[in-house]
């Protein structure tokens, strides 16, 4: 039995503590902490332009207040939701996409001008056609996400196929593979660090892209909750819903990275 | 045991497994040339470049930068023709103007580089031509790739990824990924030039006892004079553009090469020959790149 514990490493709780302790997490609490007192001190009166900000304790009673609210989940769940329909149908229609126009140069000559043309469009801009567009709010905020991912993982994943050394391919070649196997066993591990990247950078365009989109078009989600405080004139609310948001990023943003270190044994994301 | 000269159809002791013929490995290049972009910029890269090479050789190559030392090899690995002349394998035509270029694993190149795939370990680095060939199942491919890595002192490193290793185990194990597919030539293309001293010492050192061991046929592309006298069986130096063989320097020094060869008086009188040919040249390479420019 101790044999056995030895091999598969220390538990859970036993890598927790671990973390807790350690310096790099020291660091990111003691900034996040300070973060928090330099707030406090000055919404208290030691900066003067903070006046209208509430202290972080005000904050912190209106959080619980909101966290026992069912609305607030609700919240959470629709914003999650939404992106996660935008971020992953934006992977399974660019990593194609990209690796397409980087292998085939038809195609890419076909493709790319278009593309082009309509990557410079704002996701914000693709909200009145997607209102016309879609039959319901619910599916044209999806859709917005979508587009704020869909670009950046395509030109992602076009730069790294172009970025494959010759020599790589040239290899497969000499050992014997075939096309077919050269895309499917060289190309496309190839490609996946900078497939990695351009899902870390999608995510973060998604959470601001579906808040703004909920703050203009939804009737519900994180976004519309922090407009709503706004227009009720509920200051603590405001920064309830921003502090929400930025937790829900941060927690996506460690899921990709966990998918990306997964995908890719051989490299750290970062 | 040496070099395998003749028509020994006995394999190569020291090489376990599938060997090819002692015979194997012959090539000959008559008259090749090469002109990239006729119609356009016309860059004339080989012009009626012969040269023998016998089966089990050791034939190095060198040039100034810019002269057809890689349009060569790109010919013979069969990544790019050539548009005048053939090339010959064990007689067979390998390259001529009207065949279309064909890569494949009986002439596999070890790149500047490094070529290793980043995403596989080196045990499935190793393995990847015999299984994708389907002349191996995964196990009996791991099996042979652990007896060739532990043969030269790499078996603990089965389970890393390229990345994690030194760049002078990178290159052993990419001369390994290519020696498992049993070629008849094998092609390095300035394998050790990015190394330290100690490091291309040591990897001499290595290249050289998987040399004797296996017998194969190669051809070795390199700038470094030394190094180059003291792998070789025959040096050879190439003109700048349009390329061919200037010199052929036989190298009579006995295998195994030791280290205090490097400072023997017949050493020294290979090497001042080599200066003085491989300078004429480049200083024609220079010029003509003063002229281009100008």
């Amino acid at each position: 039995m101790a044999n056995a514990a030895a091999i598969s490493g220390p538990t859970f709780g036993v890598r927790v503590r671990k973390f807790v302790v350690s310096k790099q997490f020291t660091r990111g609490a003691l900034a996040v902490l300070g973060f928090f007192v330099l707030w406090q001190a000055g919404s208290m009166g030691l900066f003067p332009f903070m006046h209208a900000i509430p202290t972080p304790v005000t904050v912190a009673g209106s959080f619980w207040e909101f966290m026992s609210t069912g609305k607030y989940w609700q919240s959470w769940m629709d914003s999650t939701l939404r992106v996660m329909y935008g971020f992953v149908a934006a992977q399974i229609l660019g990593i194609p996409l990209g690796l397409g126009m980087g292998w085939n140069r038809n195609f890419k000559d076909f493709s790319y001008p278009l593309f082009e043309l309509m990557r410079p469009i704002p996701p914000l801009a693709w909200v009145p056609v997607s209102i016309l567009f879609w039959p319901t709010n619910e599916s044209s905020i999806a859709f917005i996400t979508f587009i704020g991912a869909f670009f950046t993982i395509v030109v992602n994943v076009l730069g790294g196929v172009s970025a494959i050394p010759r020599q790589l391919v040239d290899a497969a070649v000499s050992f014997g593979a075939s096309p077919r196997q050269v895309f499917w066993r060289i190309v496309l591990p190839a490609t996946i660090p900078s497939i990695v990247t351009g899902m870390m950078v999608g995510i973060g365009i998604t959470w601001n892209v579906v808040i703004a989109a909920e703050m203009i078009a939804g009737n519900t989600g994180l976004g519309r909750l922090t407009w709503e405080a706004y227009l009720a004139g509920h200051t603590p609310g405001i920064i309830v819903g921003m502090i929400s948001i930025g937790v829900a990023g941060y927690v996506s943003s460690m899921a990709v990275k966990m998918i990306g270190d997964w995908l890719m044994p051989w490299k750290k994301v970062f | 045991m040496n070099t395998a000269q003749t028509d020994t159809t006995a394999p190569a002791d020291g090489a376990k497994g599938p060997v090819c013929r002692a015979s194997d490995g012959a090539l000959s290049i008559r008259n090749a040339g090469k002109i990239y972009d006729p119609e356009g910029v016309h860059v004339e890269a080989l012009k009626d470049c012969s040269l023998e090479i016998e089966a089990g050789e050791f034939v190095a190559i060198v040039g100034p930068s810019g002269c057809g030392k890689s349009t060569l090899l790109n010919a013979l690995a069969g990544f790019d023709g050539i548009t005048s002349g053939e090339i010959l394998l064990d007689g067979e035509p390998l390259a001529t103007p009207e065949l279309d270029p064909r890569p494949g694993p009986d002439r596999v190149v070890v790149f500047q580089h490094g070529a290793l795939f980043p995403w596989k370990t080196v045990l499935e680095n190793v393995t990847y031509g015999p299984v994708v060939q389907g002349i191996m199942s995964q196990e009996q491919a791991n099996k042979r790739a652990q007896e060739m890595l532990s043969r030269v002192g790499l078996n603990d490193i089965e389970t890393s990824y390229p990345g994690q290793l030194s760049s002078g185990m990178q290159r052993r194990v990419e001369i390994i990924r290519a020696l498992i597919n049993n070629p008849r030539v094998l092609l390095l293309d300035e394998p050790f030039r990015a190394m330290d001293t100690v490091t291309k010492s040591a990897s001499h050192q290595y290249l050289l006892e998987l040399y004797s061991a296996t017998g194969k046929t190669i051809f070795f592309i390199t700038h470094d004079l030394e190094e180059a006298i003291f792998l070789a069986d025959k040096v050879l130096v190439m003109t700048t553009r349009p390329g061919y063989i200037k010199k052929t320097l036989q190298v009579k020094l006995p295998r195994p090469r030791q280290y205090s060869m490097l400072a023997s008086e017949e050493f020294l009188a290979m090497k001042a020959q080599l200066v003085e040919a491989v300078h004429e040249e480049a200083v024609k390479a220079f010029e003509a790149g003063e002229r281009e420019m100008a």
